[in-house]
């Protein structure tokens, strides 16, 4: 079955203008086959209006082990975020 | 009185195949095959549910939708028999569903169209409930013939085993397929009142899906096998009796208990 049926990575739209977000994973046959099990599984109650689908095997993840030299620099880097402007008053959608 | 009749063919039709995938619930071959046939089950009881609302007014004898759904026996179902034939294996399901879908799919487009011509607009708003109920179904069945006719196709084009599944499938359930476009009383009738889908124009609708699915699928259909009928006038097969003493249980031995 599992190797008939490999793992693919779904992502749903859930409205117009937003991003694709990765909902969870399911097995399928094909791509085709894929888009309409996550159609079942992952759209039921309204969740999207659009899937994209990728097989597993082609996502590169980083390495846990390297999550030291990747993401700790950033940790003491605040100046990066830009809270230390002053807003003067009536500013709105920042 | 016809268009109840009518309605409530079609209402039967939902309900029992609704309840068939219904009875796949936690039992599918994988989790999302299993919820793509509960799914399924309940887009087909959805449309059973405003299906035998719409009848009960019709009929306007005070009955409700549950009353025509669990309050009466098997000779009162008027469902054709393909629908109440037992899942047997994902094979019989899948054949079953696209048996079933790609008769069903044409019978609504064209009741649509008949209710939407203007010229042949009849004064009675229950039909504008009717061809919404149709046009909201045409989604819902345009999905069911395209999941079935792909797992007819990767089951048939699929291994040695899956193949002889799926033609075993075929063989047992083709002689329940012509009854859907055999006319009698009730869709003679209903033609003649305006609302009535002619059986013989979708017929090659049909034809046309079959031949196209199931030679990709590599399969074949029977030929001069001896046609099923019945389930429209209330004749059905055995295995009715005991889908109907599983859904209807409940609600006989409590009678007008209530969710």
């Amino acid at each position: 079955m599992e190797k008939n049926t490999p793992l693919w990575e779904i992502f749903i739209r859930s409205r117009q203008g937003l991003d694709h977000k990765h909902v969870g994973s399911l097995h399928a046959a094909d791509a085709q086959m894929a888009i309409e099990n996550a159609r079942d599984v992952y759209t039921r109650r309204q969740e999207g209006v659009s899937i994209w689908v990728v097989e597993s095997k082609y996502i590169t993840a980083s390495d846990p082990d390297d999550s030291d030299p990747l993401f700790e620099p950033a940790k003491d880097k605040v100046y990066r975020h830009p809270t230390f402007y002053d807003l003067p008053e009536g500013i709105k959608h920042i | 009185m016809n268009l109840y009749n009518y309605i409530l063919r079609m209402a039967d039709n939902s309900l029992i195949l609704g309840h068939r995938l219904s009875e796949w619930c936690g039992h599918g071959p994988v989790l999302e095959q299993d919820i793509a046939m509960t799914n399924m089950a309940l887009d087909l009881i959805g449309q059973a549910r405003s299906l035998f609302a719409l009848a009960a007014e019709v009929q306007n004898e005070g009955r409700t939708e549950d009353d025509l759904a669990y309050l009466r026996d098997v000779m009162d179902f008027q469902n054709l028999l393909l629908v109440e034939q037992p899942n047997g294996d994902f094979a019989h399901t899948v054949v079953r569903q696209f048996f079933f879908s790609a008769f069903q799919l044409p019978f609504y487009q064209n009741l649509d169209t008949i209710l939407t011509n203007p010229k042949s607009k009849i004064q009675n708003p229950k039909l504008d409930i009717l061809r919404g109920i149709a046009e909201k179904a045409i989604k819902e069945l345009t999905y069911h013939v395209r999941w079935s006719s792909e797992w007819v196709i990767r089951l048939g084009d699929g291994t040695d085993e899956s193949h002889k599944r799926m033609q075993l499938a075929i063989n047992s359930l083709y002689e329940y397929t012509v009854e859907a476009f055999m006319s009698d009383d009730v869709d003679k009738q209903a033609i003649t009142e305006g609302y009535g889908v002619v059986l013989e124009n979708i017929k090659p609708v049909f034809e046309e899906t079959l031949k196209t699915v199931l030679t990709e699928a590599t399969l074949t259909w029977p030929q001069n096998v001896y046609m099923q009928k019945g389930g429209k006038s209330g004749y059905h097969t055995e295995h009715l009796g005991y889908l109907l003493a599983e859904m209807q249980y409940l609600q006989r031995v409590y009678p007008h208990s209530v969710w």
